[in-house]
């Protein structure tokens, strides 16, 4: 199994955005209405030549409910891919599958809602965690002890990693201050010319130890959105195309939501393992190959572990490639030009992939001053992981 | 400590864990057990994962615990617990984890490998669990 059928065969021909906010004061629906139209608009595409969604769940939108006030009068390809943020990269990966098969033409990606002025993500269990399933039934074994959100259950994986590499909640927060100093530069962000310092995040308040709020990515209102293409097609429209050199999803051994913790090693995430080992195969590049990356970022320590994970250091060097300045624009991996969901948004993850596709296009307001050919995006960790490696075309 | 408000989802009981949580209401701590291979299991799951069994018993845990990770939680609250709030991740010597809040210990004293006791107490929505506790005797 190669792998590669799909590599280079589609690309994102266009993203549009509604803009990141604390309280959007409009519909979820509408958001996700208006970022696929921005979308379209970006690519040069009409709305009737639209005949697939790729999505992924905690979406609030139906793919119908956008068809029909968009007017798009026939889909032949939708999909949902499960685990929230770990997946956010998964449609992607379901639409250069459907575009590079035939089964659909024209597939939009999108994300809206209203994180923060709608239902908090942060503040406690999501309304579907009270309804009995063997899909919420882990819950079982770390709600009941005051375990409930996100940041409560990676604390153990971020402690763990402390212990045993001698990591320190400074480290983690560098992860914090590069995002922020990106975001202080991109007037979409949030965080746009609010940069914060090292003592900024140390004296932040503990969430769950060892995280403390500036570890912790924003909670946010908006919509992004991506459309996906044959790279042929691409060519043709007014944006160069950011070609899908690769796209995989993975789940790894005794892997639980969040709590894979019978593992025997809880600091580790053999479920990006697993992606990376299918992006490289597909994309043919090694890890020093990549120009550029945008690691998800709802929570600090996942960054580190996921730049050991991908292959860009050693295990428990994350701490000294960082110190190092190797994420900064100017490094070897230029990391979150966007300012990340630290300080752009979050969207979920989608905002990070029209990142790739601004750093592919040499757009970026952080654009490295060195050629960007290959960027990584990746989704949530720790659940079902999925990403992807944009690349410029030729 | 009011459970009228508590976000903690009600516990899911299904034939596959049905038989934890009658057990823990009885002050025991049950850890599933595949009659082929003997292998354990926890969180509890209807087959053997190494050996595909659908075959199952029980054994009872010797509770004495060692801690593998734990966090102290202060931000976002819930009613059902005291803040802040220390849970730990434990490794029981039977070769399983267990996730349970501790008390009695304070945030300062917790060290990685530190013997801890399982013991039961009531949760919300009154479900009888683990806590994890200072062992009640030097072993
Ligand atoms: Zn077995």
């Amino acid at each position: 199994m190669s792998g590669r059928g799909f590599s280079g065969v589609a690309a994102i021909a266009g993203i549009g955005a509604t803009e990141f906010s604390k309280d959007s004061g409009r519909s979820e629906w509408q958001l996700a209405c208006e970022c696929v139209l921005a979308a379209l608009e970006d690519a040069g595409i009409g709305v009737p030549e639209v005949d697939g969604f790729a999505l992924f769940t905690m979406e609030n939108n139906p793919e119908i409910a956008v068809a029909r006030a968009l007017g798009i009068p026939e889909l032949t390809f939708f999909s949902r891919i499960p685990h929230g943020g770990g997946g956010a990269c998964a449609p992607v990966q379901q639409a250069a599958m459907a575009v590079s098969t035939g089964i659909a033409e024209v597939v939009v990606v999108y994300r809206a809602f209203n994180e923060r002025s709608g239902h908090r993500f942060g503040a406690g269990p999501p309304k579907f965690a009270y309804s009995p399933s063997t899909d919420q039934e882990y819950r079982n074994w770390i709600n009941p002890y005051g375990l409930l959100t996100p940041a409560q259950q990676e604390a153990f994986l971020a402690r763990e990693y402390m212990r045993k590499y001698g990591a320190t909640s400074a480290d983690f927060g560098q992860v914090s201050v590069l995002s922020r100093k990106h975001a202080a530069n991109n007037p979409r962000a949030w965080y746009y010319q609010r940069p914060i310092t090292i003592a900024d995040h140390q004296s932040s308040r503990m969430i769950a130890d060892p995280l403390r709020l500036l570890d912790c990515c924003q909670e946010s209102d908006g919509g992004q959105a991506l459309v996906v293409v044959s790279t042929e097609r691409a060519r043709d429209l007014r944006r160069p195309p950011a070609v899908i050199r690769a796209a995989a999803q993975g789940v790894g051994p005794q892997q639980i939501s969040m709590s894979s913790y019978s593992r025997s090693e809880i600091e580790r995430l053999p479920e990006v393992g697993v992606v990376a080992k299918q992006l490289w195969r597909q994309s043919g590049l090694r890890p020093a190959e990549l120009d550029a990356a945008v690691l998800y970022d709802a929570f600090t320590p996942m960054v580190l572990l996921q730049l050991e994970e991908y292959g860009f250091c050693g295990v428990g060097e994350a701490k000294d490639f960082i110190a190092d300045g190797h994420l900064e624009v100017d490094g070897r991996l230029p990391m979150n030009t966007h300012g990340g969901q630290l300080g752009e948004g979050y969207i979920h993850g989608v905002n990070g992939i029209a990142e790739g596709v601004r750093l592919i296009r040499g757009g970026s307001t952080n654009q490295p001053a060195k050629r960007v050919d290959s960027v990584l995006v990746t989704g949530g960790s720790p659940v079902p992981h999925s990403a992807i490696v944009l690349g410029t075309d030729g | 400590m009011s459970h009228q408000s508590t976000a903690v989802p009600p516990l899911i009981i299904t034939e596959d864990n049905r038989f934890w949580f009658a057990a823990a209401e009885q002050g025991w701590l049950a850890i599933q057990r595949c009659t082929r291979c003997h292998t354990l299991r926890h969180p509890p799951a209807p087959c053997c994962a190494r050996c595909q069994s659908f075959e199952w018993d029980t054994i009872e845990s010797s509770r004495r615990a060692n801690l593998c990770s734990y966090t102290v939680i202060h931000h976002p609250r819930d009613t059902a617990f005291d803040y802040p709030l220390v849970v730990g991740l434990v490794d029981l010597p039977e070769g399983i984890r267990l996730v349970a809040d501790i008390v009695g210990i304070e945030p300062d004293e917790l060290v990685a490998g530190m013997e801890l006791d399982v013991t039961f107490a009531e949760h919300a929505h009154g479900a009888v669990l683990p806590r994890l506790t200072r062992p009640e005797v030097w072993r």
